[in-house]
């Protein structure tokens, strides 16, 4: 009896994971940079992962509403279930929130998105340096709570395997040959 | 008889004609600029110029015209953005606060085309450019409008670490839209 992720929806987690900590990493560091040819650079790195990003939870929300997940433990209370559910559910809504704000951020600063240098992600907003202002707020408000949100994840992941020992944390984890 | 008043009303036909566009109405000009970063188009402005000019479209070789802008004035779209190209790798306005064209030539390609040469200075570098720029007349408005491209490396614009062109390219086009009144 299988209880285990489909190891597309762990290899979309994993690969997101990585992403997700870098784009977060690039952002917080990059932007008190003082302005430099290198700090542009970042910034249009920053943009093309963050378009990846945003493709790749589409495809990961596709998948999801495709495939039945494991189950949470039955034993698992109605509460926590809940608070499992609500968590997912806003992760995801921020992981579509945040590239969402970091694009209209853009398209209001005058700095259009071209995703790798190649393809113009249009501009929905005209230049207007009061609007990007506040979508640059937006967009690192909409961080600052998803780190919170996914210390939250990791903090339950992690208290699921030491405390509760449960499967949590291991049916998202690449499945050990012996187990088969 | 006949002659003499076909003559006359030819006459004021063409002094008709004959008016001097003068008066630059700042808030119906704009000074406009477009450069690509990394392979994208971004645009600015520059908020505050002078200029004077004398454009009669019966006498266009006679026309000159002649701009000061206030390169403190530029708007990149960001703050930090207008704060850099004040400084001394760019514009350093502190020791050269105006870019300054002045007209040499006009020549009159047809239709509502005309061709400008200048001379323009930026930062103490004089370039000799040729400017491609229509006429419109509006009711007493007349519409100068036009489009040239500058490389920023022919005046040390963007220098030390911005000098080459992978994140910041050498061309800027430069764009305007003048609108004068005659006396």
């Amino acid at each position: 009896m299988t209880n285990h992720y489909t190891s597309t929806a762990k290899g979309l987690h994993w690969l997101m994971a990585i992403l997700l900590f870098g784009l977060l990493a690039l952002g917080f560091y990059m932007h008190d940079l003082p302005l430099s040819p290198e700090k542009l650079q970042l910034y249009s790195w920053h943009k093309w992962a963050g378009v990846s990003a945003f493709m790749l939870v589409l495809i990961r929300l596709g998948w999801r509403v495709t495939h039945i997940p494991p189950a949470l433990p039955a034993n698992m209370p109605k509460l926590m279930q809940l608070a499992a559910h609500a968590g997912h559910l806003a992760l995801y809504g921020l992981m579509l929130a945040i590239p969402l704000s970091g694009w209209l951020m853009s398209s209001a600063k005058g700095f259009q998105t071209v995703w790798f240098g190649i393809l113009p992600i249009p501009d929905l907003l005209d230049k207007n340096k009061e609007l990007g202002n506040l979508l640059q707020t937006v967009h690192q408000g909409l961080n600052l709570i998803f780190v919170a949100t996914l210390l939250g994840h990791i903090g339950a992941a992690l208290k699921h395997h030491f405390i509760d020992k449960d499967d949590i944390l291991t049916r998202i984890l690449p499945r050990h040959s012996k187990e088969n | 008889m006949k002659r003499i008043a076909l003559a006359f009303a030819l006459a004021t036909a063409f002094s008709a004609q004959a008016v001097e566009y003068t008066q630059v109405q700042p808030d119906k000009s704009a000074i406009n600029f477009v450069y690509k970063q990394m392979n994208v188009a971004v645009d600015g402005k520059f908020k505050r110029f002078s200029s004077q000019l004398s454009f009669d479209p019966a006498k266009p070789t006679a026309a000159k015209a002649s701009f000061d802008v206030e390169l403190a004035s530029v708007d990149t779209g960001a703050q930090e953005g207008d704060d850099e190209v004040a400084g001394k790798p760019w514009f350093n306005t502190k020791a050269f606060p105006t870019a300054k064209f002045v007209s040499t030539g006009v020549k009159a390609l047809g239709g509502n085309k005309y061709e400008v040469t200048g001379q323009l200075n930026i930062k103490g570098k004089t370039q000799d450019v040729v400017v491609p720029a229509t006429f419109t007349a509006q009711g007493s408005n007349g519409i100068f409008e036009g489009s040239f491209t500058i490389r920023r490396a022919d005046f040390s614009i963007g220098e030390g670490s911005w000098a080459k062109f992978d994140i910041v390219a050498n061309d800027v086009l430069i764009k305007f839209r003048i609108t004068a009144i005659s006396k």
